[in-house]
């Protein structure tokens, strides 16, 4: 679920608000703050919309979970989904779905890996 | 406010529809629960689409596959339609979407990376002229004396006021119902329309095909790419003899047998081998729930569940009356998950790519139609609400502990013992209880605003639960996505489309059905 947006980067723009599809965020005087918490489904979309990289959405659903902000700082964390999603050089010309394409066929790779494991263990039953 | 075209619902099928009748020269306005652009399943996931080239044999042979999976119930003319014209429409999104290389020298059309898909098509929308209201649910539709659709009413969330939109023809493509089971992105999906085309007179069908399940590690649902070649452990360190995915129903009685009896660990160590360093540019959001726990995904051993998706990869949704995605109430249209899929899907589940393909062509196709239609209509003049539940109690207002009413209702769609062994006793036991729980707030239950909207999302995930809880009483026999433990066989006379509706009482009838 999403934690306490970072104040010190955030910029106020409230993107994050008009994003989230549960509005779960609402806009206050400088940084947006959570006031529909049972409402966040951890979609991680207010964090890919950020471009100030100043939300971590906690990787538990099912519960709210304290972190602690200098940790999310320093973890890495922040904008690696964005920068995953090529969404943080946009325009910089590289191809950030040109392995998009292999999806289908390493779905039906892990399909096989099992159903020959599978047929292998009850061979020699 | 006042449009040619409404259209209700912000994922694939609402913005397909919206592009498809302002390009018809509509005025189009679209009102989502949500944000268009991040609303619904499609948003962190990333759909392949059903996708055959003109090629007429391999069409055909496309057709017969998809016919017989369907066993017996889709209908090959949908099909052939909505192939085509998803071949044709799917590159038209090239202007605001970066289609990446097919990794043969040719361009990948078919799989689209969630976020960028709908964003892309929020933009393509607006490009086209639609106006888009986001955060801006619809509670009831409205209709004129004749009992033609006139619009809807609703709640503006952020401005917290209501609001009224007329139009001359009105599409719903509210998505499914995942009664609120947690599947990722589907919050929103809710069967918000199910329950306003019921209430305008509309009924529903394929609904005992489902629930579709994934899977998931037991704290977050994601996307299922890294899993399906898993091995599965009980905590003790045993394998764990699964039936290969493939056998659907076996695989899940044996997965869900394991959970019931204590936690199961799912081992990727035999992932395909090229998978690891490219995960996180196909599905950008699977890592994060892993590495934010300190866990290495292909590496350490994490406990798994399998999440329910209700009617979402399923089959079931608004019938439609005719080729044009009407609904057979007057004016009102479906789309997208909101419909039944059952006319592609048949008794399966319609996985990604064919419900894909289906979104983006009932979409199309319904907005095409809506926009012809409000030619000749304007939804002007006297029209009133013809929302029920929830605004016109009929007796006096009770408050209702609606978290635990959803979870009663969600344990009787996915709970894993009735999900998976589906019979007579249980179906009627769920039945009964649904019934017990619908009375009281059908009759007593009221609210306003932002808690009417909560309020209706309750009663539309219990009515849903209630016709596709009959739906599954009424056809004694297992089809696909249907596995009766009574009733094993499949039946072999003509396969029978089952229509469900009605509220206080629910009623089942058959359809004089000719497959194409």
């Amino acid at each position: 679920m999403i934690t306490p947006i970072l104040e010190s980067r955030c910029n106020g723009c409230n993107q994050c608000v008009a994003v989230c599809p549960t509005l779960v965020l609402a806009e206050a005087a400088q940084t947006p703050q959570i006031v529909r918490p049972d409402a966040c489904q951890t979609c991680y979309m207010c964090e890919l919309y950020c471009e100030q990289d100043a939300i971590y959405v906690a990787p538990d659903q099912t519960a709210p979970q304290t972190v602690d902000p200098q940790a999310i700082l320093a973890s890495g964390q922040l904008g690696r989904i964005r920068h995953d999603q090529g969404w943080d050089r946009e325009n910089s010309g590289e191809d950030h779905l040109d392995v998009y394409w292999r999806l289908g066929p390493l779905l039906g790779d892990g399909v096989e890996n099992a159903a020959r494991r599978y047929a292998g263990r009850h061979a020699t039953d | 406010m006042k449009t040619d075209v409404l259209i209700i619902g912000g994922g694939m099928a609402a913005a397909w529809a919206a592009i498809a009748a302002a390009e018809a020269g509509a005025s189009v306005i679209v009102v989502d629960k949500g944000y268009l652009g991040t609303s619904g399943v499609t948003a962190p996931a990333g759909p392949n689409h059903w996708w055959v080239g003109p090629d007429k044999a391999l069409r055909r042979d496309a057709i017969e596959r998809q016919s017989a999976k369907s066993l017996g119930l889709g209908n090959p003319e949908w099909m052939e339609r909505i192939l085509e014209i998803t071949f044709r429409h799917l590159p038209t999104l090239a202007t605001y979407y970066p289609f990446g290389s097919d990794g043969h020298g040719g361009t990948y059309y078919s799989g689209i990376r969630g976020p960028e898909y709908m964003r892309a098509l929020r933009r393509f929308a607006l490009a086209r002229g639609v106006t888009i209201l986001d955060h801006h649910p619809a509670i009831e539709l409205t209709a004129n004396p004749e009992g033609r659709i006139t619009g809807a009413l609703g709640h503006a969330l952020r401005r917290d006021e209501a609001w009224e939109i007329r139009a001359g023809a009105t599409i719903l493509a509210t998505g499914g119902n995942a009664f609120r089971s947690g599947l990722l992105g589907s919050h929103t999906n809710t069967g918000d329309g199910f329950l306003m085309a019921a209430e305008a007179g509309a009924r529903l069908s394929g609904l005992e095909f489902g629930p579709s399940w994934s899977h998931s590690p037991v704290w977050a649902s994601t996307r299922t790419l890294p899993y399906t070649g898993a091995r599965y452990y009980d905590a003790a360190g045993n394998e764990l003899d699964i039936p290969p995915l493939r056998q659907t129903h076996a695989h899940h009685q044996a997965l869900a047998t394991a959970i019931l009896q204590g936690p199961v660990l799912a081992d990727l160590s035999d992932a395909p081998a090229d998978l690891p360093p490219i995960l996180r540019r196909i599905q950008p959001f699977t890592p994060a729930p892993f590495e934010r726990r300190g866990i290495d995904l292909f590496k350490q051993r994490w406990p798994l569940r399998l999440w329910g998706e209700g009617t979402i990869r399923g089959v079931g949704g608004i019938d439609l009356a005719d080729r044009d995605c009407r609904t057979g109430v007057p004016g009102l249209f479906a789309a997208g998950d909101a419909a039944t899929r059952e006319l592609v899907a048949g008794a399966n589940s319609g996985g990604g790519a064919v419900n894909a393909a289906w979104a983006l062509s009932s979409g199309r196709i319904a907005g095409a139609a809506a926009a012809t239609e409000a030619l000749q209509h304007t939804g002007q003049g006297t029209a009133q609400g013809l929302g029920r539940y929830g605004l016109h109690p009929s007796g006096a207002v009770q408050n209702f502990d609606l978290g635990a009413i959803n979870a009663q209702v969600d344990e009787h769609i996915h709970g894993y013992q009735r999900a998976f062994w589906r019979q007579e006793s249980s179906l009627a036991d769920s039945a009964r209880q649904l019934d017990a729980l619908w009375h009281p707030i059908a009759a007593h239950a009221h609210a306003r605003g932002e808690k009417l909207v909560a309020l209706r999302e309750s009663i539309a995930m219990l009515a849903t639960a209630r016709w596709a809880t009959a739906s599954a009483l009424a056809r004694r026999e297992s089809r696909g996505l249907h596995q009766r433990e009574d009733y094993p066989q499949t039946n072999v006379e003509r396969p029978q489309r089952l229509l469900v509706s009605g509220f206080d009482t629910v009623i089942i009838a058959q359809p004089h059905w000719e497959p194409a």
